[in-house]
């Protein structure tokens, strides 16, 4: 695969002079601003591969399990409120919409524009986290936390929770298999806070570029760090959609 | 599958055996793996002579002294697909030959007598049909099929005998099975080669190959006069088994006569061979192995009893073949003051039992 | 061995260079804050040296103690300790990081003709990465170790031992990020930063090498981590993803581990392969048999290794078929490694070849990699697989690749780049009587393990039957002389820092971008970019270059 970049550049560029010729973000082991940003993107790129591999194990486990345990995966899915799913869902994806536009701000000067952009996005991915703590607590509420005084009597006796059961109409489930829930809630903590975790990372790092984009440091030709942001973002709201289909809609069908 | 002389197969074994480079072959399906072993030593011997001599030969003639100008020779496709395609050829060839074994050891010939060897931190616990048990060792007789089915109380441990060339996991959780018929009678090794904790090196016991004879004798001598099965009756009772599997037309669970190695339909859709592990996972987690036509109201066991109790009653269940004892028990349970709850009589069949009564044929699984 | 290539300057009135990367800055924060990769790669350097040691102290101990059949030096406890710590040390604190991340940090940038790496704050935090994990390894083995085995085997390690399991598992974590960022930064750089006309026929092998290894890492590294998230938690809370009693499978837990530790074996040997292609290439004066094969043979190996990892489960339950599947997928990955032996074997031919330390220890590699891998067919054979596995088959296999085959190279192309990296050469005569020893020692120490793992014996066992004593001691006996092949190096090297002779820009005479320049290098490397105009390994051109510069010195003489 040809680099242009790579080889066309053939200028020499002593270290220590000529600084008046490039820009004061260009890390002197680049040989131009293009070469630096594309070998940015690129390891942007690559480490979300990383990240993919990362959950990659989580979902390996899911899927063995659920094909297992169906019924106990689509007893516990009844429990997760499919409303609050939504609205996540919508959140993240306007957000996503947010940080794009923040992106078209870099990239056409608009100073101002970009700080709405980014605070916005900061504001939605707060929302999703208060939203994500809604969900949590009424989790805990219901001891459906896997190690923590884990109740079964939800799963055996669907009855004893009237929304739920008004919704599904399930059946019991019998003991052995009511045990395989905590599976499944498990899998929803560590998949769910495994995401809620770099969402966390992204509003930190998100909240530092609100401070620095004020400043104009995003808006004068270096778009790199806000671009590469934006791919790490979308990239959580991709992963969310995944999570969110398979532990929220397990028997939804048409 | 060996192909070479006999005689100096012989020579060769006996060499071995003195200067033991490999342990002693035991069992029918050592000197086969033997000869694939030896096989790829050979192989690789070849290999290595081959670029030893090449790597030496090359240094020579072409050292800076004798040749100090170099020649740049680019590459030789005829020769990068010569080392790749003999390479893979010779690895094929091991690949196919390897299978050919493997499946050979993991599948038991469905005549093989069933021992269970149940591993737990740190010994193994073997137990013959006819209620044997031994603690790290293996009473074995030559010239018999012989299938270990293995479980582990709880963590990874391996069964391993050198000598038959034999070795298998034992899982928390599940049984595996191996199998292996003994040829030479001897003491060998019995080794448990998964790290399992602390005292994993002392996991080891004999295995002890007699004859036909000498093992008669040796169940005679080391019986505790209770076989599996007859433990897994009483089990079956004390764990109320029969308030629903007895046979009745309106009975909750379906009759286990005959059901080991049948074709079960479920309910969930399929068809499920009844083998050990179905019967096992059928105990356990009784929701998810519910036969077709039968409501999923079986409780599960899981926690109420062993490993050890599972075995007995999968013994109990593979060697029953009619209904005719549960009934009776039924019947007399029925006539006991204390019947109307559900069945609690764990002397009723005990006492109800005859002295007389045939233990169950040594090892001969029902079909 | 008069025959030699080393060209020195005239040691009488040559002079390390003023500038250098070392002499740029001083003080110790210069170092510590550095985002010289060649800075990084000499703090990698010591503190690689410094955990091979414990790890091989570690070693010394099992050999102690496998002299008698009882457990008689330590307590069976301490000893399942001794091994672990020594399999955690080795694998993820020497093994995984050592050529990438001393030689490969090092010369990478300089073999493309780059300044630097693409990120070299994310290779300064490689390198603080491996140290907290590192802290933490000692940390785990100063509270009473860990006595799981390096494979953290569920359900032991979840639920049956009271050892440090969670700091060990953090301690693995953290170098696994660690392992990720350099392979990251490697595969950004080779892309992105090649200097003009360096198209990828033109890379070294080595950079090849350093690149398929970088796949590995990037993508399998990730995977080990969940794992040990996994663990961690189940051993915690008591989540049951492992637990047969709620549900879930232990073995899960292994196809979880192997998909990364099989890749890993190829993180470990990719880059030592590459180390093999340059010396045999420089002391045969010759350029590599088969270039593209090579290259070729490295990205297969890279990707063929993702697809195997269930050989080292063949007994544990899982289907014959997948089996099949398996098996037949490691004897494909075999093949490439064949390939490479008889590509490097045929560049001796019609060379010009000297048996300098760098060549000593690359024709170690290739003997003892060759049957280390041969050995690796005998486990990826299903049916000997049963028979094998387990035991110290396993042991001697593994050993004979990563000490024959990695460790071997590593020293090899320490020796090779010494003098490039420091600006000095190493004493040439011990170098090659610790090569040698090494060599002799690593033999007696690991081949009788393939005959004790023939007949039977266990790994991982503390006691053993008498009959299996003689086959002990042989192997401690070559572990001692075999210590003291490693010994050697570390003393000898330090010593030539200080009066070995002045090494001069390319000792070897050598064709790579890395020996065009000065030793030890400029922080930036070059004083001005470099353009590559000529195939790699091209001895005719580095000939018309000597021309060239002596022309130019008799003129302006």
């Amino acid at each position: 695969m040809p680099d242009n970049s790579a080889i066309a550049h053939g200028s020499p560029e002593n270290s220590g002079d000529a600084h008046d010729e490039h820009p004061s973000y260009l890390r002197h082991h680049f040989n131009s601003v293009e070469q630096q940003a594309d070998a940015a993107g690129f390891a942007m790129w690559l480490f979300l591969v990383t990240e993919v591999m990362f959950f990659g194990g989580l979902f390996t486990a899911y899927l063995i399990y659920r094909n297992w345990y169906y019924a106990a995966f689509v007893a516990g899915s009844h429990q997760l409120n499919v409303k609050w799913g939504t609205l996540n869902t919508l959140v993240l994806i306007v957000s996503s919409f947010t940080m794009a536009m923040g992106v078209w701000c870099s990239q056409t000067r608009r100073r101002s524009g970009l700080v709405l952009c980014l605070t916005l996005t900061f504001l939605l991915g707060l929302g999703f986290l208060g939203i994500k703590t809604i969900e949590y607590r009424e989790k805990i509420e219901k001891h459906h936390v896997p190690g923590f005084h884990y109740s079964l009597q939800s799963f055996m006796d669907p009855q004893s929770e009237p929304e739920v059961y008004s919704e599904y109409h399930d059946k019991p489930l019998p003991l052995d298999m009511a045990v395989h829930t905590e599976l499944y809630f498990s899998l929803y903590f560590l998949m769910t806070g495994m995401h809620a975790l770099h969402m966390i990372i992204g509003l930190g790092i998100l909240a530092f570029m609100i401070l620095r984009a004020r400043t104009g440091a995003y808006t004068s030709g270096h778009t790199t760090f806000v671009l590469n942001f934006g791919l790490y973002w979308h990239f959580i709201d991709i992963v969310w959609i995944y999570l969110f289909a398979l532990l929220y809609l397990i028997s939804r069908h048409a | 599958m060996d192909h070479i002389s006999p005689v100096l197969w012989q020579f060769l074994v006996k060499w071995l055996t003195n200067f033991p480079l490999i342990p002693p072959e035991a069992s029918r399906i050592a000197p086969q793996m033997d000869a694939l072993l030896f096989f790829m030593i050979l192989v690789s011997l070849i290999g290595l002579t081959i670029v030893a001599l090449l790597v030496a030969s090359f240094s020579i003639l072409y050292s800076k002294k004798r040749h100090p100008v170099a020649v740049q020779v680019e590459g030789s496709t005829l020769l990068e697909a010569t080392w790749t395609i003999i390479p893979l050829g010779l690895f094929l060839t091991m690949f196919v030959w390897g299978a050919l074994i493997y499946f050979r050891v993991y599948t038991p010939p469905p005549n093989s007598m069933n021992i269970y060897v149940v591993g737990k931190q740190w010994m193994w616990k073997a137990e013959h049909p006819g209620g044997q048990h031994e603690i790290n060792s293996l009473h074995i007789p030559t010239g018999r099929a012989i299938q270990l089915t293995l479980i582990s109380q709880d963590v990874f441990h391996s069964f391993s005998i050198p000598a038959f060339r034999v070795k298998r996991e034992a899982i928390p959780g599940r049984y595996t099975t191996v199998w292996f018929e003994a040829t030479v009678p001897g003491t060998y090794h019995l080794f448990c080669t998964q790290y399992c904790g602390t005292n994993h090196s002392q996991m080891i016991g004999d295995v002890v190959v007699m004859t036909p004879e000498g093992y008669k004798q040796w169940l005679a001598e080391s019986t505790s006069g209770m076989s599996l099965a007859q433990n897994g009756e009483r089990l079956f009772a004390s764990l109320s088994c029969a308030a629903c599997h007895n046979a009745r037309p309106d009975a909750r669970g379906p009759s286990l006569a005959n059901v080991y190695g049948a074709k079960l339909p479920l309910a969930s859709g399929g068809a499920v061979v009844a083998d050990e592990a179905y019967l096992r996972e059928s105990i356990l987690n009784p929701s998810q192995h519910v036969t077709q036509g039968y409501a999923p109201i079986m409780p599960t066991y899981q926690g109420q009893i062993s490993e050890e109790g599972v075995i007995a009653l999968l013994e109990y269940i593979k060697n029953l073949d009619s209904d005719y004892r549960i009934q009776q028990t039924l019947n007399t349970t029925d006539l006991l003051p204390e019947s109307a709850s559900k069945a609690q009589a764990a002397t009723g069949p005990a006492k109800e039992k005859p002295a007389a009564h045939e233990p169950a044929p040594q090892g001969m699984v029902k079909q | 061995m008069s025959a030699t290539i080393v060209s020195l300057p005239d040691q009488s009135t040559a002079r390390i260079p003023k500038v250098n990367y070392i002499t740029k800055e001083n003080g110790i924060l210069s170092w510590l804050l550095t985002s010289d990769h060649k800075r990084i790669a000499i703090l990698y350097l010591i503190s690689l040296t410094f955990f091979f040691f414990i790890g091989g102290a570690l070693a010394g101990l099992i050999r102690l103690e496998l002299l008698t059949p009882q457990t008689d030096l330590m307590a069976t406890d301490t000893y399942n300790k001794v091994f672990t710590m020594h399999g955690v040390i080795m694998i993820f604190f020497f093994l995984v990081p050592s050529v990438p991340a001393t030689l490969g940090n090092f010369l990478i940038p300089m073999m493309i003709g780059a300044k630097d790496l693409a990120l070299p704050k994310i290779n300064l935090l490689s390198w603080y990465l491996y140290m907290a994990g590192g802290i933490l390894a000692i940390y785990t083995m100063a509270t009473g170790g860990v006595d799981t085995g390096w494979t953290f085997t569920t359900p032991l390690s979840t639920h049956y031992v009271n050892t440090n399991v969670l700091t060990t598992g953090l301690a693995a974590f953290v170098a696994g990020f660690s392992s990720i960022f350099t392979g990251l930064n490697f595969i950004v750089t080779i892309h992105k930063m090649r200097a003009p006309g360096m198209t990828w026929f033109r890379l070294p092998l080595f950079v090849w090498a350093h690149y398929a290894a970088s796949i590995l890492m990037v993508l399998a590294t990730p995977v080990v981590a969940i794992a040990i998230v996994l663990i961690a938690l189940e051993r915690t809370i008591g989540i049951g993803i492992f637990d047969p009693t709620k549900g879930g499978d232990p073995l899960l837990f292994q196809h979880l581990f192997w998909f990364y530790s099989h890749p890993a074996v190829y993180i470990m040997i990719l880059p030592g392969m590459g180390v093999i292609s340059e010396t045999i290439s420089t002391f045969s004066r010759k350029r590599v048999f088969g270039y593209t094969a090579v290259a070729f043979s490295s990205v297969a190996i890279a990707v063929f290794g993702f697809f195997v990892w269930a050989h080292h489960m063949f007994i544990m339950g899982i289907s014959n078929y997948a089996v099949l599947v398996f098996s037949l997928l490691t004897m494909l990955v075999a093949v490439p490694s064949a390939i490479k032996i008889f590509n490097w074997t045929f560049t001796l031919y019609k060379g010009s070849i000297t048996f300098e330390t760098p060549m000593l220890y690359t024709f170690g590699f290739m003997g003892l990699f060759t049957i280390g891998g041969l050995t690796g067919v005998f486990l990826g054979t299903s049916g000997t697989d049963i028979h094998l596995t387990e035991t110290y088959f396993i042991v001697a296999h593994f050993h004979f690749v990563m000490v024959g085959g990695m460790l071997m190279a590593f020293l090899g192309g320490l020796h090779f780049w010494w003098p490039k990296m420091t600006g000095r050469m190493y004493p040439e005569k011990i170098s090659q009587l610790a090569a040698v020893v090494t060599f002799i020692g690593f033999v007696f120490t690991f081949f009788p393990q393939f005959i004790l793992g023939t007949l039977g014996m266990p790994r991982r066992y503390a006691s053993y039957p008498p009959e299996f004593q003689i086959l002990n001691v042989f192997s401690t006996a070559g572990a001692t002389i075999l210590g003291v092949g490693y010994l050697l190096p570390v003393l000898y090297l330090v010593w030539s820092l200080k009066y070995g002779e002045i090494a001069g820009d390319n000792p070897w005479q050598a064709t790579g971008l890395e020996w065009q320049t000065q030793s030890p290098p400029l922080t930036e490397n070059f004083a001005e970019m470099p353009v590559m105009d000529h195939e790699a390994y091209d001895y005719e051109w580095l000939e018309a270059q000597n021309q060239k510069r002596q022309k130019e010195v008799i003129s302006a003489g």
